[in-house]
């Protein structure tokens, strides 16, 4: 995608790692993290900022990697689904997820995961509306988002 | 994939903004959330050769209050506003509306100054813009200037912003808690097939409405206001008032809806909205 020749070096945090990335400061942050660092946890549903596949934290804030420029990714912290369990163990809002069948094809999972796991950091008991609405911006064309809604409800107990 | 402009700038401050893109001309797009610009360049409906990022331009950004008025930067989030208890006390038109924009990762990124310069007929800020009486701040090359909000929305996705220009702050009016804003959305994206922000100024005996969604560009409910003067505001005459919500506007008619829906959704949350908005005391 790099028509210009202008690449920059962008430095930042990929869950826990400094890591640079040469690329087009306009590189979609989804295509940094899939092609530059082989992290194709994160997935591309709609690639326009609908279906919440491709979402990321960034400073801790779930956006939608296929809509940010890398740029904009310089300096920050950033987590991604490869970054959730740690040391061999699965987060409890994983294993929710396998405990509840929360999961089928997989590819709204990895946001979905991310986006439960902010949901419950800033409010660890959230009402079925709050969930409903912590998850309104991820898509699952699988599961009908009852298991989903389960797993989010059983991560809190665990 | 998006089309990779020639040229990438991220000034630090708006001065160094403002003269890249006085040496662009009209090459030259700002970019802020980029959550509209992002999509229009992937369709190729936009292919700036050279952006410059107002990510970095710390003055751009904040909450604060001035002269009386509130000042809002244009870099502030949709997020930022939703959480901040300072616009829930004094101007709660802009915490109720913020969070029913798109989705959570919407908000955290994009930016009020970015929807309003956008000026997507289905946006929610405008219509809020336009029924507080806001005030947009612009910088320019020669200088600042202020445009009511009566007169930016000028066609579809125009503004009265001239090439060069760049939206500085929004500044607004404290108002009471009696406003509302109802919105019936598009279920995939979230934008607004008709939103209503109603503001009943109690003291000066007066109600604003506008609307968004149904129309080229979002607009003041003259009329409903009008019905609405010199008189309580009782159920029944609300409901009357209502009536005439979509009256005289060129309406929309796509996928999402045909011009009898979108007005029928007019009339149905201008009534809304004035009720609810007068509701809270
Ligand atoms: C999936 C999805 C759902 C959405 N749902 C909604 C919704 O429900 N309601 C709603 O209102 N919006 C919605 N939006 C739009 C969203 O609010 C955008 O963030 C917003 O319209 C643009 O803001 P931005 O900061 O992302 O601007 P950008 O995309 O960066 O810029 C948009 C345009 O404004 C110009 N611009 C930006 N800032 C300035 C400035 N300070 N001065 C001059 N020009 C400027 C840019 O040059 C560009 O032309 C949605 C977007 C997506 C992707
Ligand atoms: S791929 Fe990014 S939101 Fe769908
Ligand atoms: S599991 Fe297939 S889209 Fe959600």
């Amino acid at each position: 995608m790099d028509r210009s020749g202008m690449n920059v070096r962008v430095m930042c945090r990929v869950n826990g790692a400094n890591v640079t990335i040469e690329a087009h400061p306009m590189m979609r942050l989804l295509d940094a993290l899939r092609s530059k660092l082989r992290l194709t946890g994160t997935k591309e549903g709609c690639g326009e900022g609908e279906c919440g596949a491709c979402a990321v934290l960034v400073d801790g804030d779930l956006v939608n990697s296929c809509l940010f420029p890398l740029l904009h990714a310089e300096g920050t912290a950033i987590t991604t689904i490869e970054g959730v369990a740690a040391g061999g163990r699965l987060h409890a809002v994983q294993e929710a997820f396998l405990a509840c069948g929360g999961a089928q094809c997989g590819i709204c999972t990895p946001g979905m995961v991310l986006a439960a796991i902010t949901l419950l950091e800033r409010n660890p008991n959230p009402t079925e509306a709050e969930v409903k609405a912590g998850l309104a911006g991820n898509l699952c064309r699988c599961t009908g988002y009852m298991r989903i809604f389960e797993a989010v409800v059983s991560a809190c107990r665990r | 994939m998006i089309s990779a402009p020639f040229d990438y700038h991220r000034p630090s401050s708006l001065a160094e903004a403002l003269s890249l893109l006085a040496r662009h001309g009209d090459d030259a797009r700002v970019l802020a959330g980029g959550h509209s610009l992002v999509p229009a360049m992937k369709l190729r409906l936009a292919e700036p050769r050279v952006l410059v990022d107002l990510s970095r331009v710390a003055e751009l950004r904040g909450i604060s209050e001035k002269d009386g008025r509130i000042v809002i930067g244009a870099m502030t989030t949709h997020a930022e506003l939703a959480s901040s208890s300072f616009l829930a006390a004094k101007c709660p038109l802009l915490t109720e509306t913020a969070p029913q924009i798109g989705d959570i990762q919407v908000r955290n990124k994009g930016t009020i100054g970015g929807s309003l310069a956008h000026a997507d007929p289905a946006a929610d800020w405008p219509p809020v813009a336009l029924a507080l009486d806001a005030e947009m701040e612009v910088a320019g090359p020669s200088g600042s200037r202020m445009i009511a909000a009566a007169g930016f929305f000028t066609d579809i996705m125009q503004t009265a912003l001239r090439p060069g220009e760049v939206l500085r702050a929004i500044r607004v009016r404290p108002t009471g808690p009696s406003v509302a804003y109802v919105k019936t959305e598009q279920k995939a994206s979230g934008f607004a097939l008709c939103g209503v922000a109603v503001v009943v100024d109690r003291a000066a005996n007066r109600v604003s409405v506008a609307i968004t969604g149904i129309a080229a560009t979002p607009f003041r409910a003259s009329q409903v206001e009008r019905a609405l003067e010199g008189g309580p505001l009782t159920a029944e005459r609300i409901g009357e008032a209502a009536r005439v919500a979509a009256a005289g506007a060129q309406l929309l008619s796509d996928m999402h809806g045909s011009a009898d829906y979108r007005a029928h959704l007019a009339q149905v949350n201008v009534r809304r909205a004035i009720v609810r908005a007068s509701a809270r005391t």
